[in-house]
């Protein structure tokens, strides 16, 4: 996180932090690419706010080593390592004006008044902020503090830009602007991004890749469509979306696949069973399930009844019960559903074979 | 605040025998006082016009605005330092702190007062050492002087300057000063720059109660000014109870009323009372 201007990579090794008896993060290790949009998720106390004040240096990790560009940073204060950073309700300081606010950093580090007025200009223009430059955060709405806090982060061009749920704060329409914006800043800075947020859609949206935190625990790093579509245990599976959870039994390796019974009915699946042998729990999201009037002998399915409907304008969400009590939620198109609900509300539940992934059974 | 009207009147209820205390206690008797600074010795003006031609009367107004002004500025800068420990240090500093804050006030200011003479006098505690160790041949004048009356008033006011910082202090989103050591500055830098300004406000509240206090102050300059240093309070009791002279210390009473009345204007203009506790 030194040279100025240049994408740092960093790498956490068996990183470790007890607050008293609690544990807070356990056993990290996790590289970080340089010029990467690096998402940490989690739900409250899962230990991604404490990776990311680890990573800024605000926060000692107990046990570990925190690398960057291959130095050793774990023990360099905070402002030596001068990561760029907005914090959750942004932490303008309320004194100085928008101007004094991006230029902070820049007198930090003793640049001319010149090189300080360009930087500054630049980047209020960047960000969309002329005209504003003489006002004090507290006459800015929500949307602009969030951009003086991004061009303070950005301004002296860090290595890595550390983000702690900068739009919990935000309303919805202006969540999406300003999530676009940032991508857009990623892309032209080039700057590694690591932000932290517990909104799995703000996650996939944004990232190149995503971390899933729970107790403290690194569970999954992968590409958004990678954690999204193969996740690693129950709780990745359930944190990325609403999911199905089907009962499988005696499940065994079959063609390109596995094979087992569903509510006494023979389901394929294309996912790999070699690690998984007899009970299991079959998941598949809401949107990859379909409602048929009948079997069909190509596809899986069992027997459900509808039960409710939520309509959601593009689409229905449906809530079904098997005929074994398991309750399943599928999203189909509204005329769809309102055809299941009027037919006595005994259906088909069908899904292809590649669609879905094995569980251990109870198992997270 | 906001309530409904009946908590309001509630409130009002509550507050009335404070009030109608200070009425019959204060303001009632201080109207007479006022009358007596128009109508002694002889009805008239006479008693504002010897106030602005009075040269002892206007060294005293001099010398007590500048012993209020260097009393704040000390007790401020100590009050200031004495809070950063008690509101930001480790447990065991805050609880030593919030000793020292607190203490002072089990003791009498009289008391106090005469613990100061003790100490500077010169043959007290702090010359008989300084000279036992052979810094200093002849005794320090530290007390019956103006030091001594600074010395003593900074000591009274220090924890009263407290609260108002302690309030600021509080208030401050600690987030602002991890993002001003993240952005790079460093301890020092973040400290002048970031964390004084940020308390402000208590700084203002703190200035100004301990600069009005001080203009009142009797005991501890009669005490510790030994006759010498003689502030606008003590003036006031000798002008009515040494030299028969109650017309003029009833003008210079109500000169001082005035004056801090406007201080505390000033002061409700920029602090709100809240931030003051």
């Amino acid at each position: 996180m030194q040279q100025p201007g240049r994408a740092a990579e960093i790498k956490a090794n068996g990183i470790g932090k007890s607050f008293g008896s609690f544990r807070a993060l356990d056993n990290l290790s996790l590289d970080i690419g340089r010029g990467e949009f690096l998402t940490l998720l989690g739900p409250s106390g899962s230990g991604k706010t404490t990776f990311l004040m680890i990573l800024a240096g605000f926060v000692q990790p107990s046990e570990g080593k925190l690398f960057s560009d291959g130095v050793d940073i774990t023990n360099r204060p905070a402002e030596q390592r001068a990561a760029g950073m907005v914090f959750q309700g942004y932490a303008l300081f309320p004194h100085m004006s928008v101007e004094q606010n991006i230029a902070f950093p820049l007198k930090v580090r003793k640049k001319s008044a010149s090189e300080i007025k360009s930087r500054v200009g630049e980047m209020v223009e960047r960000v969309g902020l002329k005209g504003h430059e003489k006002k004090l955060p507290a006459q800015l709405s929500g949307g602009q503090q969030q951009r003086v806090a991004l061009a303070r982060a950005l301004v002296f061009e860090p290595g890595v830009l550390l983000l702690d749920e900068p739009f919990s704060a935000l309303d919805k329409s202006l969540r999406g602007q300003m999530q676009a914006e940032m991508k857009r800043l990623h892309q032209e800075t080039g700057t590694t991004f690591v932000f932290v947020t517990h909104d799995q859609s703000e996650a996939l949206a944004l990232s190149s890749r995503v971390a899933i935190f729970n107790h403290g625990k690194l569970l999954q790093v992968g590409r958004p469509d990678e954690v999204y579509d193969r996740p690693a245990n129950r709780f990745v599976a359930e944190f990325l979306g609403e999911i199905n959870m089907l009962p499988v039994k005696g499940v065994r390796p079959a063609d390109n696949g596995a094979t087992g019974l569903c509510e006494d009915r023979a389901v394929n699946m294309r996912c790999k069973a070699e690690a998984i042998k007899g009970d299991a729990i079959l998941a598949i999201r809401p949107e990859d399930m379909s409602i048929a009037p009948e079997a069909s002998v190509n596809e899986n399915g069992i027997a459900a009844t509808a039960v409710a409907s939520t309509y959601l304008g593009a689409a229905t969400k449906l809530d079904l019960t098997t005929r074994q009590g398991a309750k399943v939620t599928v999203s189909v198109p509204n005329e769809v559903a309102a055809s299941a609900l009027s037919k006595g509300n005994s259906v088909w539940l069908t899904w292809p074979a590649e669609k879905g992934f094995l569980l251990p059974d109870g198992g997270q | 605040m906001r309530g409904t009207l009946s908590d309001r009147a509630g409130a009002a209820l509550l507050m009335a025998p404070l009030l109608l205390f200070l009425i019959l206690a204060y303001a009632w008797p201080f109207l007479g006082v006022v009358k007596w600074s128009f109508t002694l010795p002889t009805p008239g003006l006479g008693q504002y016009h010897a106030l602005l031609t009075d040269e002892l009367v206007q060294s005293v107004f001099i010398r007590t605005l500048r012993i209020a002004a260097i009393v704040t500025l000390v007790s401020v800068t100590a009050a200031y330092a004495i809070t950063v420990v008690w509101v930001r240090g480790s447990p065991v500093q805050r609880v030593l702190a919030e000793f020292c804050i607190l203490v002072p006030f089990w003791i009498s200011v009289l008391t106090r007062a005469f613990g100061w003479v003790a100490l500077l006098s010169n043959r007290g505690l702090i010359n008989t050492w300084l000279q036992s160790i052979g810094f200093i041949s002849e005794p320090l004048t530290l007390v019956r002087n103006e030091f001594g009356v600074i010395v003593g008033m900074s000591h009274f006011l220090i924890p009263f300057a407290v609260f108002p910082l302690a309030s600021a202090m509080r208030s401050l989103d600690e987030r602002v000063l991890l993002a001003a050591r993240g952005l790079g500055s460093s301890r020092m830098r973040t400290f002048w720059t970031v964390f004084v300004p940020m308390t402000r406000s208590g700084i203002i509240g703190s200035a100004m109660i301990t600069f009005v206090f001080s203009l009142g102050f009797f005991v501890t300059p009669a005490i510790l000014g030994g006759g010498r240093s003689v502030m606008i309070a003590e003036l006031i009791y000798l002008r009515i109870f040494q030299s028969p002279d109650w017309g003029l210390g009833a003008a210079i009473s109500f000169v001082l009323v005035v004056f801090v009345g406007a201080l505390m204007a000033l002061l409700f203009r920029y602090v709100k009372p809240k931030q003051l506790v």
